[in-house]
């Protein structure tokens, strides 16, 4: 099998909560050694809360030992094949240690707001000095120029802020957020994720790195194109229309049998309208002339809704699901967790990879984002505990003795045990 | 002009969205993207409002002119022996091919990967379809919608007792793509340091699964299966509420702000009240919380809310429309969105750059005709000559 694209690229990972973690991961994936900086003072608020006690409140079920920062689900799940050591960049050793490690590295990756890397001397002229051919990935949430760069936003902020927000929920009522996917971050991470390769790229080429900025909000903005295309070209502005399409009729999200079960169907063109109405045995009102064609099913569809729904209430959503794809009508059930780590699909393509981890035990964690035929994505190493590589890194890739590492130890600025007074976030 | 991806060889048989997003970007980035369409009708994408003045042309398509910008655009029939020898023959010049049919379709032509590497052995083939190469639903039919169903995105988007909803516009489609691309530069990257081609599987529904922030873990952890919380988004208060002039994403996110938030809103004996004490006592009683604060935010707008928030370090945001994008100062002061000419509709504004590469050179070319670069790529390149054109043309074959 012949090694992963990006093995030996190194990359020092500054970065924290969802957004800047979720592009080392999907570097991380590809191949490169993630080097994960946190510090006992702050570490990554995605550990969660480092009381015991205040995880055990908040969090009944979880398999905690005494060091729940290690147990964070979400932390666990964005940071595999890292490496992680704690760094504290306050100081003046730590930042003398960080430059070290950027000399030796390909790429930094850092997600604070645009002022804190110049206030660190951390920017991109100084780490440049250190390192000409560095390639530097800061992703603000609204990037690093512009009268608003200073601005903080979370993933929610920046959902709203992208027109995401503005386009989802209910039609004709208030716009939505997507609870428990802050999506901005993501998609953030991933169009990181894509520069830092393209980068890599670049550089292979021509010997040269770069600093990258990317605004958070800009890349969300360019998924809803269509909706800015429209208001640019007929200075329309588009609203929220729920589960209803702009060209298909019916089109929605149908109650099922069961509790909290539902199946969605979208009927795109007279012919799968007709497959459709085989598919459910042709009940009467599947005949009715007005429900014939593609502009009288847009005018009563909300008829149309209630009578689907007389059928979908029979079946479960996985029967629905089948009984209509028997038939060649896109349809599918609304899959919650639970249903997403037993489906059948998922598991056939390898998608889930169980792997143990020294503090949480075993988990299955989704794996890769793509299957390659050469050179499969696997996770090769679990989240790193805090700290867990300082030996690693320091004494191995930094060559620092061991005097040296209890040194810093001693004065707080490495360690494995975070600061007591710190909240967390998941 | 040098940009990232300069060089890079595409060979582009993506129609609609997921595919073609993703061979945008390789284009936009630098890459010299060559995109193959059926000699009548082209890609299915130009049939896709919004339409320039709502007129629906093939050439009017904003979604199409958006998707398809920096391209290269020639015919070929792929249905045909001449269509698919001369398709064999630019593959040899080419780097990457990515393409989105059903999974079917490559191979029911005779161009699966395993054929196309004995013509081109170091081919990086990337295929993008709803459910994948494999899996029992590979044959499946899907449309967006079922996908943020079936890749754990519905589930989280909504009010707790009414049906679940997918989020706006085409995101799955979108998240695909941009996969695609990852997968494109990544594959790309290990062809030039090892010469190893290979064929890569990219499937809608995994990747609207991946993207998901702890949904699986939660439940494997902490035995917490994630609902529809409406706009209702811990930790308490975080949410979208009204305001004077519409809605505010009143967003505080850790806890530590909420006695920050009760200052603002001149109530700072809320911070005290055992009632919003903790987070755990705040989502409690969220219905009385979200009245106080719906009582004051209604005084407020939302320039007002987003400007003094951002002061008092509340990361709150304006869900914003279309218009208001457009309007934006700060975008327009980073120049985000790019104008674009064509003969068809003459100056419109796109989205621009996703990211800024250094002080490497952006450029949106307009996305091409149906055809318009077949002589350009036959007779200049492929070498035929005026008259064999006119035969393949006469053929069906471009």
């Amino acid at each position: 099998m012949p090694d992963l694209p990006l093995k030996g690229i190194r990359v020092v990972d500054l970065s924290m909560w969802f957004a800047g973690p979720m592009c080392t991961r999907l570097i991380g994936d590809m191949g490169a050694e993630i080097i994960k900086i946190e510090s006992l003072r702050h570490i990554d608020p995605w550990r969660g809360p480092v009381n015991l006690e205040q995880v055990r409140q908040q969090f009944p079920d979880r398999p905690v030992s005494n060091r729940p920062y290690d147990c964070s689900p979400g932390f666990n799940l964005q940071n595999r094949n890292k490496y992680g050591i704690t760094l504290d960049l306050g100081t003046a050793e730590g930042k003398e240690i960080l430059k070290n490690l950027v000399k030796i590295s390909d790429v930094l990756v850092e997600n604070y707001s645009p002022r804190v890397m110049p206030q660190l001397g951390l920017d991109y002229p100084a780490l440049k000095e250190v390192n000409s051919r560095l390639i530097m990935m800061s992703l603000p949430a609204l990037g690093r120029t512009g009268p608003d760069k200073d601005y903080l936003a979370f993933g929610q902020t920046i959902d709203c802020m992208s027109g995401m927000a503005y386009l989802t929920g209910y039609l004709g009522e208030e716009p939505m957020l997507q609870s428990g996917l802050s999506y901005g971050d993501p998609l953030s991470g991933m169009n990181a994720a894509f520069a830092v390769i393209s980068a890599l790229n670049y550089r292979l080429r021509t010997g040269k790195g770069m600093h990258i900025d990317l605004s958070q909000v800009e890349g969300l903005i360019a998924f809803n194109a269509d909706s800015v295309m429209d208001c640019t070209m007929n200075g329309r502005v588009r609203e929220r229309i729920g589960n209803r399409d702009r060209s298909m009729a019916p089109h929605g999200c149908y109650r099922c049998r069961g509790e909290d079960q539902w199946v969605v169907i979208a009927i795109a063109s007279d012919e799968v309208w007709k497959r459709f109405c085989r598919a459910i045995g042709e009940p009467d009102w599947t005949k009715d002339e007005r429900f014939a064609d593609l502009l009288g099913r847009f005018e009563h569809q909300d008829e149309l809704d209630t009578l689907i729904e007389t059928w979908t209430m029979q079946y479960d959503h996985y029967e629905a699901m089948h009984v209509l794809q028997a038939a060649g009508v896109p349809a599918g059930p609304v899959l919650d967790a639970k249903e997403l780590l037993e489906e059948p699909h998922f598991n056939a393509r390898g998608i889930y990879e169980k792997v143990p981890h020294r503090e949480a035990g075993i988990h299955p964690y989704i794996a890769p984002f793509a299957l390659f035929s050469k050179m499969p994505i696997h996770i090769r190493m679990p989240a790193p505990c805090l700290g867990e590589h300082n030996e690693y890194v320091f004494g191995k890739i930094l060559g620092m003795s061991r005097e040296e590492i209890t040194g810093l130890e001693k004065l707080g600025i490495i360690g494995s045990v975070p600061s007591a007074e710190q909240q967390g976030s998941m | 002009m040098e940009q990232a991806l300069s060089g890079v060889k595409v060979l582009d048989l993506t129609h609609y969205i997921a595919g073609p997003y993703c061979t945008k970007l390789l284009a936009d980035y630098g890459a010299e993207v060559i995109k193959i369409e059926k000699p009548r009708g082209g890609d299915g994408a130009r049939r896709l409002a919004p339409f320039f003045h709502d007129d629906p042309h093939p050439e009017k398509s904003g979604f199409f002119l958006y998707l398809n910008t920096n391209k290269k655009s020639i015919t070929l029939n792929l249905k045909t022996e001449a269509g698919k020898n001369i398709f064999k023959e630019q593959l040899k010049n080419s780097d990457i091919l990515v393409e989105n049919f059903s999974p079917r379709v490559m191979p029911s032509l005779g161009l699966d990967y395993e054929t196309l590497r004995k013509i081109s052995p170091c081919l990086v083939m990337v295929s993008i379809s709803n459910f994948g190469q494999t899996g029992p639903y590979r044959d499946f039919k899907a449309t967006e919608i079922v996908l943020d169903a079936m890749g754990g995105w519905s589930t989280i988007i909504g009010h707790p007792n009414r049906e679940p909803l997918k989020p706006g516009g085409y995101q799955s489609q979108f998240v695909a793509g941009l996969f695609g691309a990852i997968a494109s530069v990544s594959a790309y990257y290990g062809q030039q340091i090892s010469s190893v081609g290979q064929h890569v599987d990219v499937s809608v529904m995994d990747a609207v699964l991946y993207i998901q922030m702890n949904l699986t873990a939660s439940y494997t952890y902490d035995n917490v299966i994630r609902k529809r919380y409406g706009n209702r988004v811990g930790p308490f208060p975080s949410g979208i509420l009204p305001c004077k002039d519409g809605y505010i994403g009143a967003i505080t996110v850790t806890a530590e702000k909420w006695p920050v938030f009760c200052e603002w809103m001149g109530m700072p004996e809320l911070v005290d009240d055992p009632r919003f004490k903790t987070v755990a006592d705040r989502a409690l009683n969220i219905d009385e919380l979200d009245a106080i604060m719906i009582s004051w935010l209604i005084e407020h707008d939302q320039e007002e809310l987003f400007r003094e928030g951002q002061k008092r370090g509340l990361p709150f945001g304006i869900p914003c429309n279309t218009k208001m994008l457009l309007e934006s100062k700060h975008l327009k002061e980073r120049g985000y969105f790019v104008e674009v000419e064509h003969p068809l509709t003459g100056k419109v504004r796109y989205p621009g750059a996703q990211v800024k590469m250094g002080d490497l050179p952006y450029k949106l070319n307009r996305a091409p005709l149906l055809g318009e670069h077949n002589e350009e790529i036959y007779c200049g390149r492929l070498g035929y000559s005026r008259d064999e054109l006119v035969r393949l043309q006469e053929q069906g074959i471009i």
